[in-house]
């Protein structure tokens, strides 16, 4: 980088010091106080909920504190807008791609930049400094839209670097990453470390924290819980690190499980194993078939084509994939809110490729969407309608097309018990729920009474460690009293410990089928992924 | 349980609050705007009320409501699955014309009854046809209603002028005018008063929309396909249906409205005249939180509003375009009453960050520049 | 029908075309400005019967029909500082001010123009320019090059327009505000301020369009002379799918057949007057029907963006 200017010194810090920051219902960080050192790896911790994502964004200038002050090199700074927080030289790779897709990726790059006119040749040569210290090669003129994955996660830190001099923020970075391309990850990080910026890595995986980190911090409910520093992780091994580090993430909980394990397992401080018991694919009959089916949408997401799958009664079939790359075309095609253009949908050996959502409701086939919040609920309508959502009209509840409301409340008092969704009433408003509850609500709607064949988009995403132990629990009774479960998930670890086959797909096509039996299957998933998304994109 | 109760009077009283507030305030600006035009505010509105309540002048706001009732119904149903059906005087104009136009000659030919009926159910087919092209856009395509149904609307307000002049021509009168109903031939009005029983029909379909969407799957799937067309899909609600349903819904009862206003208070059609119900009935629609029933008060304030006003303009001086004024007035208010409302609900602060930042950036500056001096 | 091939009879209809296109064609241009940030502004119908009158009173009192395009630019973003202020700063429904930025517009030039015009019903004297040499030739010259000034500086303005939106990192910054803000507010811009700015100028060309219409096209102002030109504008923006030049295409088309109605009416062939002034808008209407697939719409389109929202 021949731009010294930008090259912070050596010894710099950032401190934040007793943020605190309520959302209604919420005390999201809770006094929290950091200090973030440049030319060192801080990595944060903390399962979802624990208030990581809502301390960057009021490092990125995207949320106000309530109070607390923050300071750079000892000068007090108040970071209003995100444009405050790239004069001050921070740069962040939010969890959420912030590409706008219809703009090349030169034109992302040099969005907000000061100026009036667009000076391109400047942002080429300055692209190319930044490909060269990322180790990548960038087309400046390629969509943002037909970026692959592993790209588009460098444009996202080119992006994040094109100011972000002084210190980069990575929010979750690894989810969907093979192992060896969270070490490539490392190693570039690394590369930057050394250039004197600062790096704060963001990640519930207690195995990143302690291999990426230079320093550890650990939030837990709001609160800043623990934290590692550079010397105290110099002399600790690797053992001792990940229990202290683990006492900090569950405290009182840990004395409630079985054993240190449980706690590891979930904390992902493990590599993931599996954990389904394995089924006889011979005897068990086919429950649901897809021959070549392809769809007609136009967005890449929700676009499938000739994809040819089964699964058999017990199975867990998990769907591996570059979130974006048909996931979402996949289960609806199944769920029958999406049109086959071509192809075949199979359910027992019964052709229901003409039924519509209603219909294969009634079939069995079932649909846990990932976007619980507008697609799965209505936000203000009660938790008692929104059980009943996919049985609108339908006898006990309905009677010549006038609403029961005993006859719903009745049945919605039964799923609340059963799944113990925490809401005050059942005509409680769902939006007012907390996002673990709401998905107990779509479980509790989907996996009911003849359920068989189940499609779950991303089951544990955003929840807290308790649900998503009890989600994962609920998915391996329902496959273990013969349903059949089509996972899609970008969570390597949680395909890994559900999955007894894990497909990858890629650009709406099934790229490769991997059995989950041996501790390489991550590598093998991860090895389809790559070649499928850079194959695609170039 | 008490105060359960008490805090569901305070909501109601909110409510209440919330919807008369920016009344009130619309009023209040409009009262200053004629000020500074040299009017007399108060002179003005005394006379509203006068010539909107007083001395049976009620009834004549009663047989203005009936169209205008109608009208927000057929509102209401599209806005509570978010489709803004803005074409409405186009669907009005034209089944008022094939009312207008050919109820005289029938009426020579079948009883006067009949033709009420027949001519009423052909204005509702009329009225919900003319949706149809916005429908399909919207259903196929995605293409936005409110565009489409305004530029439908403007063609069908020129394909009404077409029709007075060219079919529906009275040939003993000059200007341009269908043939004129007796008053034998009119809808007879409730015993007692002069307002006709179309106000009847009006009132009963408030009470039938009311019930459909409260208590009914039909009215349960509307409301969800007006949250989120996505959760709609999810549950397996057929926006296409759904779409061409509620659009022919909206259309005809705009067509009904058209029926009455036609049958009960006309009794012909001229060229270039418009009454443009519609427009004036949007805020109130809101006012009403999209319940039938709740419109009912909303409109009748604006009937009496609107039969005063027109008067108490000419009174005045006025011209009665300063009602769109009072409206667009009260539809700015309504929507910075539930902008406050709602963040107040939340406990939100009612600047957006964004501005805030703005606000106090010069602040900051002149503490950044007072800190180096 | 010999008629029509006549000189002068070509000249006024090109006369006429230019007439009816310009307007719409400067009010899509602010229109586009604005849907391109993600401002639906349904107000434009109100913004150009604003511009249009308050044009007409600074022509009338200034004797500059300059002056009166410039006051009618700046009443027109006045108005809409209305929408900007209550749907971009505060996020209040873009429709439902949009309506009533329409009907606040129509009524108070209607109450305005009544109170002090209904009488007198002054015109604006018609100017032209005529451009040296090109203005002999034959047809153009007495049609496209004897425009007035106005024309050729309104061309001017869309063609700053179309080079702000393809070259400036304002451009830029509109167009990311338009398909995902939160990509803009990320990367240090300020949708707030980007829409803003853009709706502004859009509510300034929106003024201009109708002051276009009221002082080159018609020479005077009526209550309600829009009648629709707004929404048609809407339409146009809708189908040019943020591209200037296909502004000007579509809006040329629409000038056709408002030039057409008149040839019609010209022909003294009985064609009812309605629907001549219908004609338009069955244009516009099967134009949509034709090109309802390629509509574009910016992802972000009248949704309010607040930052931070959970």
């Amino acid at each position: 980088m021949t731009n010294t200017e930008s090259s912070p010194a050596n010894g710099g810090v950032i401190r934040l010091h007793e943020i605190t920051k309520a959302f209604p219902g919420v005390i999201a960080n809770n006094k929290v106080s950091l200090e973030l050192h440049n030319a060192q790896v801080h990595c944060l911790l903390g399962e979802n909920g624990a208030g990581k994502s809502t301390l960057i964004s009021i490092l990125a200038g995207l949320q106000l504190p309530d109070s607390g002050t923050i300071s750079v090199d000892g000068t007090p700074v108040f970071i209003g807008s995100p444009r405050m927080a790239k004069r001050l030289g921070i740069g962040v790779v939010h969890q959420h791609s912030t590409l706008v897709p219809g703009l090349t990726v030169l034109e992302n790059l040099m969005l907000g930049e000061p100026g009036f006119r667009k000076r391109e040749k400047l942002a080429i040569q300055r692209l190319e400094e930044l490909s060269d210290l990322l180790g990548a090669r960038i087309l400046p003129k390629t969509p943002a839209a037909e970026l692959g994955l592993g790209q588009q996660q460098q444009v996202e830190i080119a992006k994040a670097m094109w100011t972000g001099t002084r210190l980069l923020i990575l929010d979750e970075p690894t989810s969907m990453l093979t192992p060896s391309a969270i070490d490539a990850l490392g190693e570039s990080l690394t590369r930057l470390t050394a250039r004197g910026l600062g790096v704060v890595l963001i990640t519930h995986k207690l195995r990143e924290a302690y291999k990426m980190g230079d320093c550890v911090t650990v939030l837990r409910g709001g609160r800043n819980v623990a934290h590692l520093s550079v010397e105290r992780m110099a002399t600790m091994d690797e053992d001792s690190a990940r229990a202290e580090i683990l006492r900090a993430m569950f405290g009182d909980e840990l004395a409630d499980m079985d054993d240190l394990s449980e706690a590891e397992e979930i904390s992902g401080a493990t590599v993931a194993r599996r954990e389904v018991s394995r089924i006889d694919f011979s005897s068990a009959p086919v429950k649901l078939r897809l021959d070549s089916v392809t769809t007609g949408a136009r967005s890449m997401d929700a676009s499938i084509t000739d994809i040819s799958l089964e699964i058999r009664a017990g199975e867990i079939l998990g769907i591996a994939g570059i979130d974006g790359h048909g996931q979402t075309g996949l289960a609806e095609v199944v769920a029958g809110q999406q049109n086959a253009f071509r192809g075949v949908i199979e359910l027992n050996g019964a052709d229901i490729t003409r039924l519509g959502v209603r219909g294969r409701q009634a079939a069995g086939v079932r649909y846990v969407t990932d976007d619980r919040l507008h697609e799965g609920t209505v936000a203000n309508l009660p938790v008692s309608i929104n059980l009943m959502l996919k049985r609108i009209g339908e006898a006990p509840f309905w009677r010549a097309g006038q609403i029961d409301k005993k006859a719903v409340n009745k049945e919605a008092e039964r799923l609340i018990e059963e799944y113990t969704i925490r809401t005050p009433s059942p005509a409680t408003r769902v939006g007012t729920l907390s996002g673990g509850n709401i998905q107990k609500v779509l479980l509790a709607r989907e996996l009911g009474e003849g359920s068989q064949v189940v499609v779950v988009n991303k089951p544990t995403a955003g929840l807290d460690l308790k649900t998503v132990r009890m989600v994962h629990d609920v998915l391996r009774d329902f496959a273990a009293g013969g349903g059949s479960v089509l996972l899609i998930s970008t969570e390597m670890d949680e395909l890994i410990q559900l999955s007894h086959r894990i497909a990858v797909i890629s650009r709406g096509s099934i790229v490769g089928m991997v059995p989950n039996d041996g501790p390489d299957t991550a590598e093998r998933v991860g090895a389809f992924m790559i070649g499928g998304a850079e194959d695609g994109a170039a | 349980m008490a105060q359960r109760e008490r805090s569901r009077g305070k909501a109601a009283l909110y409510l209440v609050i919330r919807s008369v507030v920016p009344i009130v305030l619309a009023l209040v600006v409009a009262g200053i705007l004629m000020l500074t035009i040299g009017k007399n505010p108060i002179a003005f509105y005394t006379d509203v009320f006068n010539n909107g309540v007083l001395g049976g002048n009620w009834q004549a706001s009663a047989v203005l409501m009936t169209p205008l009732l109608l009208v927000a119904l057929g509102l209401v149903v599209v806005f509570r699955g978010q489709l803004w059906n803005l074409g409405y005087d186009g669907q009005f104009m034209l089944a008022g014309v094939f009312v207008a136009g050919l109820a005289p000659q029938m009426m020579t030919h079948y009883p006067v009854w009949a033709v009420w009926i027949g001519l009423t159910i052909l204005a509702v087919i009329i009225g919900a046809s003319w949706t149809l092209i916005p429908a399909w856009l919207k259903a196929r395509y995605g293409t936005n209603e409110i565009i489409t149904t305004l530029v439908m609307s403007s063609i069908g307000i020129g394909l009404t002028n077409i029709l007075v002049q060219y079919f529906f021509q009275d040939p003993t009168v000059a200007e341009p005018t269908t043939g004129t109903m007796t008053t034998a031939q009119m809808l007879p009005n409730i015993p007692g008063t002069r307002i006709h029983i179309g106000f009847i029909v009006a009132i009963v379909a408030a009470v039938v929309l009311q019930f459909v969407i409260s208590r009914t799957s039909f009215g349960l799937r509307l409301d969800i396909f007006g949250s989120s067309t996505k959760a709609a899909r999810h549950v397996g609600i057929n926006s296409t249906k759904m779409i061409f349903a509620l659009f022919i819904i909206s259309g005809g009862l705009i067509g009904l409205a058209a029926a009455m206003d036609i049958f009960g208070q006309w009794g012909y059609m001229r060229t270039n005249w418009n009454p443009a119900y519609g427009d004036m009935v949007v805020p109130f629609v809101f006012l009403a939180r999209l319940s039938p029933l709740g419109c009912i008060p909303f409109i009748a304030f604006y009937s009496i509003f609107s039969t005063g006003g027109i008067i108490a303009s000419q009174d005045s001086g006025l011209s009665s375009k300063f009602l769109l004024v009072i409206v667009a007035l009260i539809l700015i208010f309504m929507s910075i009453t539930e902008y406050i409302g709602t963040k107040r609900d939340l406990g939100q602060s009612y600047l957006p960050d964004e501005l805030k930042e703005v606000l106090r950036r010069p602040f900051d500056r002149i503490a950044s520049q007072g800190a180096r001096r | 029908m010999s008629q029509l091939l006549t000189h002068t009879f070509i000249t006024a209809f090109i006369v006429a075309w230019l007439a009816g296109a310009m307007p719409l064609m400067l009010a899509a241009v602010g229109e586009t400005i604005g849907e391109q940030s993600g401002v639906l502004n349904l107000g434009i119908e109100g913004t150009m019967l604003v511009g249009g009158y308050f044009s007409y009173v600074a022509a009338l009192h200034t004797h500059s029909l300059w002056l009166g395009m410039l006051a009618g630019g700046i009443m027109g973003a006045l108005l809409t500082s209305v929408l900007v202020i209550l749907s971009v700063w505060f996020g209040l429904n873009q429709i439902v001010i949009g309506i009533a930025v329409t009907l606040l517009g129509g009524g108070t030039t209607a109450v305005l123009f009544y109170s002090n015009y209904s009488q007198s019903t002054p015109r604006v004297p018609p100017a032209t320019w005529n451009i040296p040499g090109l203005s002999d030739i034959p047809i153009l010259g007495k049609s496209v090059f004897n425009q007035h000034g106005i024309f050729w500086v309104s061309i001017l303005l869309m063609v700053v327009v179309s080079w702000l939106l393809t070259r400036t990192n304002w451009g830029l910054s509109v167009k990311a505000a338009g398909q995902k803000p939160l990509s803009l507010d990320a990367a240090g811009g300020s949708v707030m301020r980007t829409r803003s700015e853009a709706e502004l100028l859009a509510g300034f060309f929106g003024g201009l369009g109708g002051a276009y219409l009221a002082l080159i096209a018609t020479s005077a102002f009526t209550p309600f002379m829009t009648a629709g030109l707004g929404y048609i504008a809407i339409i146009v923006t809708m189908l040019s799918r943020g591209k200037i030049y296909l502004v000007a295409i579509v809006a040329l088309i629409y000038g056709l057949s408002v030039a057409s109605g008149t040839v019609l009416q010209l022909t003294a062939l009985n064609v009812p007057t309605d629907l001549i002034s219908m004609l338009p808008y069955l244009v516009v209407m099967a134009m949509l029907l034709v090109f309802a697939r390629s509509v574009y719409i910016p992802p972000a389109l009248a949704a309010p963006y607040t930052r931070g929202a959970r």
